[in-house]
């Protein structure tokens, strides 16, 4: 490596270090020291930089610094057609791919004014929720990891192998799948597949109380848990809180049940809420939701009608490509919707799911072309990264570890 | 429906100057403004005891690339009382580019500003730390607006030597 | 690295050590994660116990880069980011070899855009570039297997001490 010369230093902290030039301290009693907990940590999931202001092990004030993963999806977007960009939603929340796809073509969906046949809307409904238990599970292990539960981790990977498994049965590809298309999904759900789903979640309640046997009662889980991160109601809103974390502050707040979307109004589940708003709440609230997930898929398992999985209008949904390999009509209608896009109405839409970390949204503005005009993902882990310097402040640095894992980040989806 | 009369009726009688401008699009209420009543106006609806939109969703800003009134900020507020999500629009034009924070009300758009800010360089006035947030801080250029190129400015941002 | 630098030559007795000294250290490699966005997932998916990567001798994840020797690089390098990469390759201590995890590492994958760096060879020598987005943990495996491969052909004489630039272009060869 070579020295550092004047010409790598920015500008401005050059100027800092030529103004600094005794190492004495003014007040004797002043011990403030700036700690950089930084983009590259075990604790962080994903690249997330702090900048702590500590008075020993306390936190005063908390910086939080993203942006190391920003790829630039939202001028992509401007770039490419609605088809084209349905393989990058998959990789803004990488723990649960299927559920942002869903997202997507939902919102393009609602701009286009396509319906989509109930075949189709069933299993998009499976997989989001087969999305949330592999979020949720990964988030649980990953926290329990950080406060020091190491199996739990290894075991919640081991749950989580078997949802990928169905997945590959699925579509292909075991992660970052991009099955979902503008009209419906790609092609249909296998007995196979169907039959895995259901074994799945028939044994999913005993691995999982196999881990909580280890962790609820566990004294130092709960000391380390309980009374830390805490956000009251008025403030959880005020910040943007949606998804779990909101239901652990009391509110309960779904966007399934508030606007329904899909088919969830046919289904019947519960929405776990706790009012203490601390970490150990958070942590309940998904283990909860794993359970009624399951429930969920155990219901559209029994209720998915046979039928078509894409909708019939040939100038926006793909045909089929054996048909487009053998028919004139077929052809064109391809090559006119892969070169130039379907071409929407004019005008600007918004719409959210409930994605396994909050309020997943997406508002396409569209000036009638074949790419958006402007997409702009309205991501939940951003806005739960802003209030991590009102929950830190007073706390010390074992709880923030504790803290930004209850509140599961996802830096691809927080830095899109 | 009579839910999207009372928002319109309450904003005419209390907002009579503001230029108002409702219109619906597949099912979505949308009602735009003149910029300098955006704080009054998300204040009244934040805290009204009928409507209470508690929740900011999203704030942001397209870019229409014509001559005047180059960009619009979009507001997406929500009230868990009535499941109702409503949309705010106020242009903004390229010579003068600033608007109000909303900040005060609700605390959650202080990160969705600064982000407006650092793709498309509106200034929030009064914002209490308006700084980039995904790009360097030396960055000099704004990536969303439509004049800057996909693949980026060479020498824009520097990369470490091998 | 001491005394058996010092060796020159081929004779029979300095080919010996130097083929166990490669042996233990191509069965001990350990990974220095430098997860990032998705290939991260997979990495971890990788070292659960379906795909045990600790069956290799990858047992130990270390998370501080003073005491690994293999840079895993897994996820969408961006400028921002990039002197952070940099600034841990230079950590490591010698030997040290890398692995460009996924499309966006060994060419920028498929973001062509602003602040996505188009390739880490750009400013980090690479020894393996393993393709997929993400690459399954078999495929990683694969090319652990391979690098293993690579460091059980090193000689001694190749750690002396020289000047960086040759070192890069003996390690690399």
């Amino acid at each position: 490596m070579d020295r550092l010369t004047k010409d790598d230093v920015h500008p401005k902290i050059l100027q800092k270090l030529l103004e600094d030039t005794d190492i004495t301290v003014e007040d004797a009693l002043e011990n403030e020291m700036i700690l950089n907990m930084g983009p590259q940590h075990p604790a962080t999931h994903g690249v997330l930089r702090l900048l702590l202001r500590l008075d020993g092990e306390t936190v005063i004030g908390c910086v939080p610094d993203v942006g190391y993963l920003h790829r630039g999806y939202e001028k992509m977007a401007e770039n490419m057609s609605y088809y084209e960009f349905i393989p990058h939603t998959d990789r803004l929340d990488y723990i649960s791919p299927m559920a942002n796809n869903v997202a997507w073509v939902l919102a393009v969906e609602k701009l286009a004014g396509i319906e989509v046949p109930v075949r189709a809307q069933y299993i998009r409904m499976m997989i989001a929720e087969l999305a949330r238990i592999a979020s949720h599970l990964v988030a649980i292990g990953s926290f329990a990891m950080d406060v020091g539960a190491l199996t739990v981790l290894l075991w919640t990977f081991r749950e989580r192998e078997k949802i990928l498994d169905i997945w590959d049965i699925l579509c292909g590809a075991r992660f970052t799948n991009s099955y979902t298309r503008i009209g419906g999904v790609a092609n249909d759900a296998q007995p196979e597949a169907l039959a895995k789903a259901k074994w799945f979640v028939d044994q999913l309640d005993g691995n999982l109380a196999e881990c909580e046997r280890l962790l609820n009662t566990n004294r130092i889980f709960i000391e380390r848990l309980d009374g830390i991160g805490v956000i009251s109601k008025e403030d959880a809103l005020s910040y943007g809180y949606t998804g779990p974390n909101l239901r652990a502050s009391g509110v309960e707040f779904d966007l399934r049940r508030a606007t329904p979307y899909l088919q969830y109004d046919k289904v019947d589940f519960k929405i776990p809420t706790f009012t203490e708003g601390d970490c150990l709440a958070r942590y309940f609230v998904r283990a909860d939701e794993v359970r009624e997930s399951a429930k969920i898929i155990r219901q559209v398992l029994q209720l998915m009608p046979q039928g078509e999985i894409k909708a019939n209008l040939p100038k926006s949904v793909l045909p089929q490509k054996v048909e487009v390999y053998s028919k004139m009509e077929e052809l064109i209608h391809d090559f006119m919707i892969v070169n130039f896009g379907i071409n929407p109405p004019v005008g600007e839409v918004y719409h959210a799911i409930e994605g396994s970390k909050g309020e997943l949204g997406f508002y396409l503005v569209s000036k009638g072309e074949g790419h958006p005009w402007k997409c702009k993902i309205r991501s939940p882990s951003f806005i739960h990264i802003q209030s991590l310097p009102h929950l830190v402040k007073g706390r010390m640095i074992s709880d923030i570890v504790a803290i930004i894992g209850s509140i599961d980040p996802v830096m691809g989806e927080a830095d899109k | 429906m009579e839910l999207k009369e009372l928002i319109s009726q309450k904003l005419k009688d209390n907002f009579p100057q503001a230029e108002l401008d409702f219109s619906e699009f597949r099912n979505e209420f949308n009602v735009k403004f003149n910029k300098k009543f955006v704080n009054p106006i998300c204040k009244f609806l934040r805290e009204d005891s009928e409507l209470e939109f508690l929740l900011c969703e999203d704030v942001t800003a397209v870019d229409w690339a014509k001559r005047k009134n180059r960009f619009t900020v979009v507001y997406h507020i929500f009230s868990l009382k009535h499941n109702f999500r409503l949309v705010l629009k106020a242009d903004v034009d390229e010579s003068d580019c600033a608007i109000d924070t909303v900040s005060s009300v609700w605390k959650t758009s202080n990160w969705q500003e600064r982000e407006t800010y650092d793709m498309y360089g509106i200034k929030f006035n009064n914002h209490p730390d308006l700084r980039r947030i995904y790009m360097p801080e030396e960055f000099e250029y704004y990536p969303l607006r439509k004049e800057f190129p996909l693949l980026g400015i060479p020498g824009s941002l520097p990369l470490p030597k091998k | 690295m001491g005394l058996e630098a010092k060796l020159r030559g081929d004779g029979f007795f300095v080919t010996k050590l130097d083929a166990v000294v490669a042996w233990a250290r191509k069965n001990s490699v350990y990974p220095m994660p430098m997860g990032i966005s998705c290939c991260a997932i997979e990495m971890m998916a990788a070292a659960d116990p379906k795909y045990d990567i600790a069956r290799f001798g990858s047992e130990v994840m270390r998370f501080t880069p003073r005491q690994c020797d293999l840079m895993i690089v897994a996820g969408t390098v961006t400028y921002k980011m990039s002197h952070v990469v940099k600034k841990i390759y230079d950590q490591m201590p010698d030997p040290k070899w890398v692995i460009a995890m996924g499309a966006c590492t060994s060419s920028g994958g498929m973001y062509r855009s602003y602040s996505v760096v188009q390739g880490i060879d750009q400013f980090l020598p690479v020894d393996i570039y393993v393709g997929g987005c993400p690459p399954r943990p078999d495929n990683l495996l694969n090319a652990l297997i391979q690098i293993q491969d690579k460091i059980g052909r090193t000689r001694a004489r190749d750690f002396q001490n020289l000047k960086l630039p040759e070192l890069n272009v003996i390690q690399n060869n």
